[in-house]
């Protein structure tokens, strides 16, 4: 905004001068006392400040302190000695990471070729299936039959990792027919999509299952939930539209492409840019919860690689560390980009 | 043209109803196969002739599990941790929530970038590991010898929520908070008799996705908490999980039912409660998703 004269000078009718306008001189106080009135603002809003403390302090010591323990992929580890007083050692973690060509170094790349796998099939099965439910929802007339319905599928998020593990577990457990084989693995089994041998030996004992069994898992986990939001936009399309498109000669398709698709596309758009942030954020916890010795080869990602090596007896927490930066220094590059796609394509920032 | 019309409409309808019932089905069929298979008999379990309804009914592996002390106490430490955290991280977000909302608060960019930067960054597992077994040293040094203690305070504080409730208090009016101050309200009347009222149905949607956080809460609760005894119900699940599948522990089973039974029976149990509040909250939970975050 350009400064026009009227902010700074008032005319003064009584004297028929000109004078500096009272709101301009506390202005110019303001700017020249700058820390004092922040002091006087801090001490008039105390309370609001306090309040805001008890935030600040979480946020601190479990968010940010963590991020200074980060700097350990940087320091000779040391059992004994805090974080603040190791050495520098580089970036020695990192080349030995990427570049060491030994089985620490191929598990790092193979973690990493994972995390991206994982996410990559998740945006490719995961990401449509809450799209074609909504549709499939908007089809219900009956608003009794579409509570049933969307009750029936939300109802898996309502559980917890947990549970949701435990059962997949227990579904697809090995054993023979007669020792409590898991049910699903019966019944694949039985139908001929998996030879009889496989099933006993269980399905999450073999890495050629992970991926389907994470993704079908998550499908089933989220996939009503996740529709909600579009079927908001559906509903929200006016009905005038549909009879348009109708009286045009437009069939089911057609309306489905040109009335359907452009109302929701933003919506789309968004989730989509969204997602793509969080490519990295794999669930942890459900690998972790799903995957064995066995399955490492395509279940391992870079948080459960940390978590062996820095948590359990592995090659350490500066090895661990190290990893996890790199993770989520891309992660965070695919967040802030995503935000920033997001503001340019439609105005929304995400946070 | 009007019968093609018909003729695709009547078709994409069968199919949305076709697709829907089987993926409606499937989403129910675990959690029925996971009852008939808890109150089934051992055989039927084992030969898999349980597939909907159960078969030779039986409480046993019910009994078994509620005759288990562990049980009762992971229990009734999930709710601890619930109650205890969901008013810890309602109240430190609520608090820092208003005071962001307000917009004379000096350096509120910085206060903001501060919340969010930690949605964009996040320190991963193991450091984030090191940093509660370093402040768990700090709880024990002053005495705070409880685990769950440090999992109430440290754990599940989520940057979205807190931005929620800043995005609810923003939208109040500032007519109704002057006329508030105009009338003698303190700063702390202004929050719990005018924001507060205003803004029920966002603070409920934030309140129950803290409270499902903290009762699913698992990774963190079993890392932290060395007591056995005080594990709440996911880990108990968890442990008890991995000892049951595990062949050469359960070799030597010889009770009436199967040991599947028993995983099953813990299963149900703890999705009970859940189911049984289930109608209440759904309305909560599904305006969250339309609330979450989107921002101008």
């Amino acid at each position: 905004m350009k400064a026009k004269a009227a902010d700074f000078l008032v005319y003064d009718k009584e004297l028929g001068i000109y004078r500096v306008n009272p709101e301009q001189a506390v202005r110019d106080d303001v700017e020249k006392h700058y820390w004092r009135h922040v002091g006087q603002t801090i001490v008039k809003d105390r309370r609001l400040y306090l309040m805001l403390i008890p935030m600040l302090l979480v946020f601190l010591f479990w968010r940010y302190f963590p991020m200074y323990e980060l700097l350990g992929c940087f320091k000779v580890p040391d059992k004994v000695l805090p974080v603040s007083q190791q050495y520098f050692s580089g970036f020695s973690y990192f080349k030995r990471l990427l570049f060491a060509g030994d089985g620490l170094s191929t598990d790092f790349w193979r973690a990493m070729r994972n995390t991206f796998v994982l996410s990559f099939y998740g945006l490719c099965f995961g990401f449509p299936m809450p799209i074609i439910l909504a549709l499939f929802f908007n089809e219900v007339r009956s608003n009794i039959a579409r509570s049933v319905y969307q009750v029936l599928t939300y109802l898996p998020k309502f559980m917890s990792t947990v549970v949701m593990t435990s059962l997949v577990t227990m579904l697809v457990k090995q054993g023979s027919l007669t020792t409590g084989m898991g049910i699903v693995s019966r019944a694949l089994a039985n139908i001929g999509l998996i030879s009889p041998e496989v099933a006993n030996a269980g399905l999450l004992n073999n890495p050629a299952y992970f991926r389907a069994i994470y993704q079908i898992s998550g499908i089933w986990e989220s996939a009503g939930y996740d529709s909600i939001v579009f079927f908001a936009a559906i509903i929200a399309i006016s009905p005038t539209s549909y009879e348009a498109a109708q009286i045009d000669g437009a069939d089911k398709m057609a309306q489905l492409r040109y009335v359907v698709l452009p109302s929701i596309l933003s919506t789309i758009v968004i989730m989509l840019i969204t997602r793509i942030g969080h490519l990295l954020n794999v669930g942890y916890e459900k690998v972790l919860l799903l995957y064995n010795p066995n399955t490492y080869v395509t279940a391992d990602v870079v948080s459960t690689f940390a978590h062996r090596n820095g948590m359990g007896s592995g090659a350490g927490t500066g090895i661990a560390a190290a990893a996890e930066m790199m993770n989520n220094v891309v992660g965070m590059i695919l967040v802030i980009g995503a935000n920033t796609i997001a503001k340019k394509a439609s105005n929304t920032s995400l946070y | 043209m009007k019968r093609k019309l018909e003729v695709t409409e009547l078709i994409f309808k069968i199919i949305s109803y076709t697709l829907l019932t089987v993926f409606a089905l499937c989403c129910l069929y675990p959690f029925v196969y996971a009852i008939s298979a808890a109150i089934s008999g051992r055989s039927a379990v084992e030969y898999g002739s349980v597939v909907l309804f159960p078969k030779d009914v039986q409480f046993d592996a019910f009994a078994k599990m509620f005759s288990d002390n562990m049980f009762w106490n992971s229990y009734s430490n999930t709710l601890f941790l619930t109650l205890f955290g969901t008013i810890w991280s309602m109240l430190v977000a609520i608090l820092g929530a208003y005071a962001l909302s307000k917009r004379r608060l000096l350096f509120r960019t910085f206060f903001n970038f501060f919340l969010v930067f930690t949605m964009w960054f996040s320190a991963g597992i193991v450091p984030q590991y090191l940093n509660y077994l370093a402040t768990k040293d700090v709880f024990n040094s002053v005495g705070i010898m409880d685990d769950k203690w440090l999992v109430v305070i440290a754990m599940g504080m989520a940057a979205m929520n807190i931005i929620l409730l800043r995005n609810a208090f923003e939208g109040v009016p500032s007519e109704i908070e002057e006329a508030a101050i105009v009338d003698g309200a303190s700063e702390g009347q202004v929050l719990t008799q005018v924001f507060i009222p205003m803004s029920k149905s966002t603070i409920a949607t934030v309140a129950l996705f803290f409270a499902i956080s903290r009762w699913n809460g698992y990774f963190w609760a079993r890392q932290m908490i060395s007591n056995s005894n005080e594990h709440p119900l996911q880990v108990f699940i968890r442990l008890r999980l991995e000892q049951y599948t595990d062949p050469e522990v359960m070799a030597g089973w010889n009770e009436s039912f199967a040991s599947d039974s028993v995983i099953y029976a813990l299963i149900v149990c703890s999705i009970v409660p859940i189911l049984i509040i289930y109608p209440f909250i759904q309305k909560y939970f599904a305006k969250g998703v339309n609330v979450g975050g989107v921002k101008e």
